[in-house]
């Protein structure tokens, strides 16, 4: 626990202007992020899930410099990633790599894979095209791709393999970070547990940090050791993966984990899956963001909502806001809190 | 031994069955050859029944309910043995005119993509009035207020405002919301949900899965319901068919099949879901991939990835014969137990 954090954000905020006004100006702003505070470990995996349009995307676009952000900062390693500038904001952004959803698209058609694969350490520039063939059939036999692929075209590929191929790119900048969005859920379940059990291993070889992005949550469980529930641009819950999925206190999370669909029990009826529309994000709500379809809603819920540690550790220990992420269990209810439902 | 799947499954209801696929196989010429995307395939669909069809990408599950409607792009595939009986009658019989009246009326297709499945330059309401009066003599005043009544019993709050929208102005569960309303606004005999639920939330799907189950065993619509989704399947459907490399490998109640899968696809793939295992622990793949159906293996399409394949399995391709409350197409079902049982998945 006493390990310095891997990945530290704190208070990200992105807001998307909406021209409309005079001369394309702003009259409004798009919410997508709102204040978010996380902390990764070295070797640690963290899952967020949450419906679409709930920001987690925007919200890991934002961490690796993909969308520009509004407010607040991500830490990498100790260095202030968005202040940093021209060769050292490379560097820092080489530790952090990320596994798009579709490796249909995510991959350029024209290059062979080889090329594919060692495309970060192309731009990065300093080898030679024998060293940079020598080490995409290192990262592809990392992989599980068998040489002879490494001339190959992607479209020669199943989707299991082509994201074989995305992974191998990934870590070619050897990362202490892999930012994975959906990957799997473009593929069948037999060659998303192949997927699945090749991440895993190359989490145990390189000691690799994963920042997940699912909306499978038994994925999540199986996959991650930490998890966090988006709601409207904010982490509405988080904590160990096991516990927050298995007995979730926030009732957003409780809303959610009864609406996944699972072996184990029958269809929810109409009144337990009636949650409605996402609320508008232009405006946000005041007080509580779930408010307005939270079943639990009572006094009290007016008022703006923190992100406060529950359980055994509850109380008043005042932490330093790097340390917010990384407390064992925290949820943004009163009512949770208090043990009302 | 060979025993017909009708005569172990009969549906229960005196009525006759919604949709007969018997002995169907189905290929696309290509110039490399024809693919075999359907081999041998036979389902019966009952009155009022639900019934679900499972299986991975490019197993046929979406080919063998657009052969059955003839939505496949005509001159494109050849049905080279079987036959089809939709509602008794023989949809490749039907001439153009006779397939329209049949879709929609009879049986209405709810797609995946619900964009793609409405018109964009036409508003909600005009859309859904045109499929009513194109199957019913009702007035437009008397149509407007069939939508605008199923497209309240789809829960949407206001059907006035929908009514008068473009599909694009809709999210996407609203509009998947009122492709079904669409699809149930002639009162069809058969709804075929092609992974109706795919491209949405969960929250949204327990919806949809929800809607689509309470008004369909209202009306005593049989339902096809196809997915990838196991768990989906096991909570909407009364009997299910997997489906492997164009072959039905399984069929039977979901709960006698899922709880005690015989065929090892169907286990493979029960055993593929994180659900069932610790936290970390290595998932179960299947190895090696589906054949390709331009040549496909001799005997039994799965008995290269198969642990328990034979010679048997080599030399001819098994045929449905009786599990325990279910069928299965498996040479070795005698001596295969059935590894995986629901009971231990909920552990």
């Amino acid at each position: 626990m006493t390990t310095a954090p891997l990945l530290n954000v704190e208070d990200l905020t992105v807001n998307f202007p909406i021209p409309g006004g005079w001369f394309g100006r702003a009259t409004s702003h798009v919410h997508a992020v709102n204040k978010v505070d996380l902390t990764i470990r070295p070797g640690e995996s963290l899952g967020i899930v949450g419906e679409s349009g709930c920001g987690k995307s925007t919200l890991v676009q934002a961490i690796i410099g993909l969308v520009e952000r509004s407010s607040g900062k991500v830490v990498i390693d100790g260095q202030d990633f968005h202040e940093a500038r021209g060769r050292r904001k490379r560097e820092i952004r080489q530790q952090m790599q990320i596994v798009f959803q579709d490796p249909q698209s995510s991959l350029d058609p024209r290059l062979p894979v080889w090329r594919l694969i060692t495309e970060p350490l192309h731009v990065r520039g300093g080898m030679s095209k024998a060293a940079l063939r020598a080490r995409a059939a290192e990262l592809a036999a990392s992989v599980g791709l068998r040489p002879e692929h490494l001339d190959r075209r992607p479209y020669e590929f199943s989707g299991g393999q082509r994201q074989r191929i995305a992974v191998a790119r990934a870590i070619s900048t050897d990362p202490d970070l892999l930012i994975l969005d959906e990957p799997t859920s473009a593929l069948d379940v037999s060659v998303q547990a192949q997927i699945i059990n090749l991440l895993l291993k190359l989490q145990r070889e390189l000691g690799l940090a994963y920042l997940m992005i699912s909306h499978d949550v038994s994925l999540v469980r199986h996959f991650c050791d930490r998890v966090a529930v988006m709601y409207l641009g904010q982490i509405v819950e988080a904590g160990p993966a096991v516990q927050v999925l298995d007995s979730p206190a926030h009732p957003y999370t409780r809303t959610l984990l009864a609406t996944v669909p699972s072996l184990k029990h029958p269809l929810p009826e109409l009144a337990a899956t009636r949650v409605g529309e996402l609320p508008n994000n232009r405006i946000l709500p005041t007080g509580c963001y779930y408010r307005d379809r939270c079943s639990f809603a009572a006094a009290g819920c007016d008022r703006l909502q923190p992100l406060v540690e529950f359980g055994d550790r509850a109380g008043t220990v005042s932490m330093s806001p790097p340390d917010k992420a990384a407390w064992p269990r925290s949820v943004r209810c009163h009512r949770a809190q208090a043990g009302d439902i | 031994m060979m025993v017909a799947a009708s005569e172990i499954l009969k549906p229960t209801g005196q009525k006759p069955a919604a949709l007969t696929i018997d002995g169907l196989s189905l290929e696309f010429p290509t110039y490399a050859g024809a693919i075999k995307a359907l081999d041998d395939v036979t389902i019966e669909i009952g009155a009022s029944e639900i019934v679900g069809l499972v299986g991975e990408s490019g197993c046929g599950k979406s080919v063998t309910t657009m052969a059955a409607t003839r939505l496949l792009p005509e001159g494109r595939y050849r049905v080279t043995a079987g036959s089809i009986r939709l509602f008794g009658r023989d949809p490749f019989a039907m001439d153009e005119t006779e397939l329209q009246d049949v879709r929609g009326k009879l049986v209405s297709t709810i797609f995946q993509e619900p964009m793609s499945a409405l018109n964009p330059t036409i508003r909600i309401g005009r859309q859904l009035v045109g499929v009513i009066q194109r199957h019913e003599a009702v007035s437009e005043a008397e149509a407007e207020r069939t939508a605008r009544g199923i497209l309240k019993d789809m829960l949407i709050a206001e059907p006035e405002r929908i009514m008068r929208a473009y599909p694009f102005e809709l999210s996407g569960g609203m509009r998947q919301r009122v492709l079904i309303a669409m699809a149930f606004s002639c009162n069809p005999g058969l709804i075929i949900a092609d992974e109706p639920t795919t491209a949405l939330d969960v929250t949204v799907q327990a919806v949809i899965l929800r809607l689509i189950l309470d008004r369909a065993k209202r009306t005593g619509t049989s339902v096809v319901f196809i997915s990838h989704n196991i768990a989906v399947v096991s909570q909407l459907c009364d009997r299910l068919y997997v489906m492997y490399a164009g072959r039905i490998v399984e069929s039977g109640p979901t709960r006698a099949v899922l709880e005690a899968p015989q065929h090892p696809y169907t286990q493979a793939l029960l055993r593929c879901l994180p659900e069932r295992v610790e936290p970390k622990a290595e998932l179960e793949a299947i190895p090696g991939t589906v054949p390709n159906l331009l040549d496909p293996p001799p005997g039994c399409f799965y008995r290269p990835r198969c642990p328990e394949a034979n010679d048997q399995c080599f030399a001819k391709p098994p045929s449905m014969a009786p599990a325990p409350d279910h069928i299965v197409a498996c040479w070795r079902r005698e001596t295969i137990q059935p590894s995986i049982k629901a009971s231990e998945a909920t552990q």
